[in-house]
């Protein structure tokens, strides 16, 4: 009898729908890429970025899976700085296909184009760059964070609709300052806007005095402007601008005003019982890194759940097809553009204390959907492996 | 003059029935008089009031209280709170059981479903149930209750002799609020991102329609369905579409929407008057509740209540 009522509890568990037990595994690699020195030690990113997030979703899919006969599990591998990524990523790859990948676009590309990766399906949740959207993308890789252009597209809907038009920006030196500019010109041009001025941030030998004595001069030749944006995505320079510059304007881009995959002041759409889950867990706020590697696990759970398969190539197909779609906390479901593999999502405008607006802004339209006004839309991505545009 | 508004003022209070509405951002709960169609008294209450719900005699109002971690036990003639009862972490919506005692809560943050027993003030059960769980409902027969999680995207369905699990199906993405009709015979569950309300047939547990909803000039992915209630003859099911600003009117029989009808914004839960002519429902963003004429389905009044209104319920006075 005991027997008995134990085999009814435990069925009890199982979802009246016949499923057959499914292990998923999923392999995380993270390939370390050291952040430049910057000018303040405050914010240091956090050890466990992105981790912490594909904790969460593996915790979120392992409840679910309880109903359904699925189990969980990840697997985490660390590549150190210059060291080369692909043995590493081969023994992930022998023990599981599914790999979410924080890391630089060139060891992404190294670990995409493994032939023992082939068949395996990649995420990437880090790399911000327009190429691995357009010419080097991947049919292999797909992409849960926010490309620059998501990004900087996000803020020209907003400079449009608050009739902003004249704009300055100042950038830094680095690599991915200068890309964050270059994706900024483009989403002005795209929108209709442009710049009154530019001027690159070096600390060169006509600057003796600190950071924050160095702006008001810096910024006095940039003429008259509504809004100043800075292009400072090491967090070098940017967050001693505000309120020191010659003519008292708003700043944003990197600072001020920011466009983000996912931000602490992110509460309404059920987001608060996200953030506070992983507040529990994480004992800090959830960053963009973490939302980009949560939602890819999740996206995870949730094909395998209606696909009730593991298999790589069959998540990718229902992934990329019309029925996928996540909760994402962002007010909208989010799917993947079937050109590229970016997944669609709406990019929080944000300031430190709160949620500005949530782009895409109203009355930003499109043929598909509104949330492909941001970023690479089909015509404009030249990613050609993902088969032909539909 | 005079005599007759000082008459008015004390005949009012205590001849007209409410409608009672919990003010998420404001922890208040905002009393509308049916007759008059206006606010008579805001009334304190814990932290983050969401679910609220009377007893069968309506000697006593029960709401969660989600940031205070506690279902308060709210004397409705006094506004005086008699006691807490114990609800789990961040209890968010619940439903009562025919027996007039088991309060079934879902506890959004720890994804458990908790049963209280209102008189021994004791939790009877805590069940596991998926991430977020929030839509609560039981069968008229007092045979069964429902939880719906929004993450995990599925109804659970709990025996309520055993308290146990006896059978989990998905349903489309987020769901928020289910409710019984047909006499128990038929479950259905709206999908908030999905965009969809799931049919279930409660034999079998086997899903039997899906309805779907299309609002002229506003993108699907901004229709989301979440709060219904169906009619006195529960031919026609009310349905709050969220952002979208519109409720749904659907036809029960044939799963049809029959029209729409424009309210506040972002659109949540709602209750009937007695009689079920007159439907309120709370509109988040907009911080009001729309009065629907509910045979000519149309929007006569909108009342200013507080800030976040969110869970609606009837209160006769006589």
């Amino acid at each position: 009898m005991r027997h008995l009522l134990m085999a009814i509890a435990a069925s009890a568990l199982w979802t009246s729908a016949a499923t057959a037990q499914i292990d998923v595994v999923i392999q995380y690699i993270h390939v370390e890429d050291p952040a430049p020195p910057t000018l303040s030690n405050l914010d240091p990113p956090p050890e466990d970025l992105g981790l912490a997030g594909a904790r969460i979703g593996i915790e979120d899919n392992a409840t679910t899976g309880r109903f359904l006969g699925q189990t969980y599990d990840l697997q985490t591998h660390v590549v150190a700085a210059g060291e080369d990524p692909r043995p590493i990523a081969i023994a992930a790859l022998e023990q599981g296909d599914l790999l979410v990948l924080d890391a630089p676009s060139e060891a992404l590309l190294a670990i995409a184009d493994l032939p023992e990766a082939q068949e395996a399906l990649l995420f990437n949740t880090s790399a911000p760059d327009m190429a691995l959207r357009s010419e080097a993308c991947r049919a292999n890789l797909l992409h849960t964070g926010p490309s620059l252009a998501m990004r900087t597209d996000a803020l020209a809907q907003f400079i449009q609709t608050r009739r902003w038009e004249d704009l300055a920006l100042i950038r830094g030196e680095h690599p991915s300052d200068i890309a964050f500019a270059e994706a900024m010109h483009g989403s002005l041009e795209k929108f209709g806007l442009g710049l009154n001025a530019e001027k690159t941030w070096a600390f060169d030998a006509d600057m003796r005095r600190n950071a924050a004595q160095e702006v008001p001069l810096f910024t006095q030749d940039l003429g008259d402007y509504d809004l100043l944006l800075v292009a400072d995505e090491i967090h070098d320079f940017g967050r001693y601008i505000s309120f020191n510059t010659w003519r008292p304007r708003p700043i944003a881009g990197s600072e001020g005003l920011t466009a983000a995959g996912w931000s602490r002041v992110v509460e309404q759409w059920g987001a608060a019982q996200l953030q506070s889950r992983f507040h529990d867990a994480a004992g800090r706020d959830m960053a963009p890194g973490d939302y980009a590697a949560w939602a890819a696990i999740r996206a995870i759970g949730e094909a395998v759940t209606r696909t009730q398969s593991a298999e790589a190539a069959t998540l990718r197909t229902y992934m990329l097809g019309p029925d996928f779609e996540l909760a994402g906390f962002k007010g909208r479901p989010l799917t993947f553009r079937h050109w590229n593999g970016q997944l669609r999502q709406p990019i929080p405008l944000v300031h430190p204390r709160a949620l500005v607006a949530l782009a895409p802004l109203e009355g930003f339209l499109h043929q598909r959907n509104e949330l492909d006004t941001l970023g690479l839309d089909a015509p404009e991505s030249a990613c050609t492996a993902f088969g032909a545009p539909q | 003059m005079r005599s007759i508004l000082a008459a008015l003022l004390i005949a009012g209070p205590v001849s007209a029935d409410e409608i009672w509405v919990t003010n998420e951002k404001d922890d208040t709960i905002s009393v509308i008089d049916i007759e008059t169609l206006e606010v008579t008294r805001t009334i304190d209450t814990g932290e983050r009031p969401r679910g609220i719900t009377f007893s069968q005699d309506h000697s006593v109002v029960y709401i969660c209280a989600s940031d205070s971690d506690a279902v308060q036990v709210m004397d409705p003639e006094t506004g005086e709170i008699l006691h807490d009862l114990p609800s789990g972490e961040d209890p968010e919506q619940f439903v009562l059981h025919p027996d007039d005692r088991r309060l079934y809560i879902a506890n959004e943050d720890d994804a458990i479903t908790t049963v209280v027993d209102t008189e021994t003030r004791r939790v009877i059960a805590q069940i596991d149930v998926g991430i977020e769980p929030e839509g609560m409902a039981v069968s008229p027969d007092g045979a069964i209750a429902i939880t719906t999680s929004e993450t995990t995207n599925m109804a659970h369905w709990i025996d309520t002799e055993t308290e146990e699990l006896f059978a989990n199906t998905l349903v489309d993405t987020r769901p928020r609020h289910a409710e019984f009709t047909k006499e128990g015979r038929e479950l259905w569950v709206s999908s908030e991102i999905g965009g969809t309300i799931t049919v279930f047939d409660v034999a079998t547990q086997a899903e039997t329609a899906k309805i779907s909803f299309e609002v002229q000039g506003i993108h699907p992915d901004r229709v989301q369905p979440v709060g219904f209630e169906f009619t006195q003859e529960e031919d026609i099911a009310f349905v709050a579409l969220g952002p979208s600003n519109h409720i749904a009117v659907v036809n029960a029989e044939t799963y049809e929407v029959e029209d729409y009808i424009l309210v506040g914004r972002r659109v949540w839960h709602m209750a009937f008057n007695e009689d079920k002519s007159l439907l309120f429902t709370t509109n988040g963003v907009s911080g009001d509740v729309t009065v629907i004429n509910v045979p000519n389905r149309e929007a006569i009044k909108s009342i200013k209540v507080g800030r976040f209104p969110w869970g609606a319920a009837f209160r006769p006075t006589d």
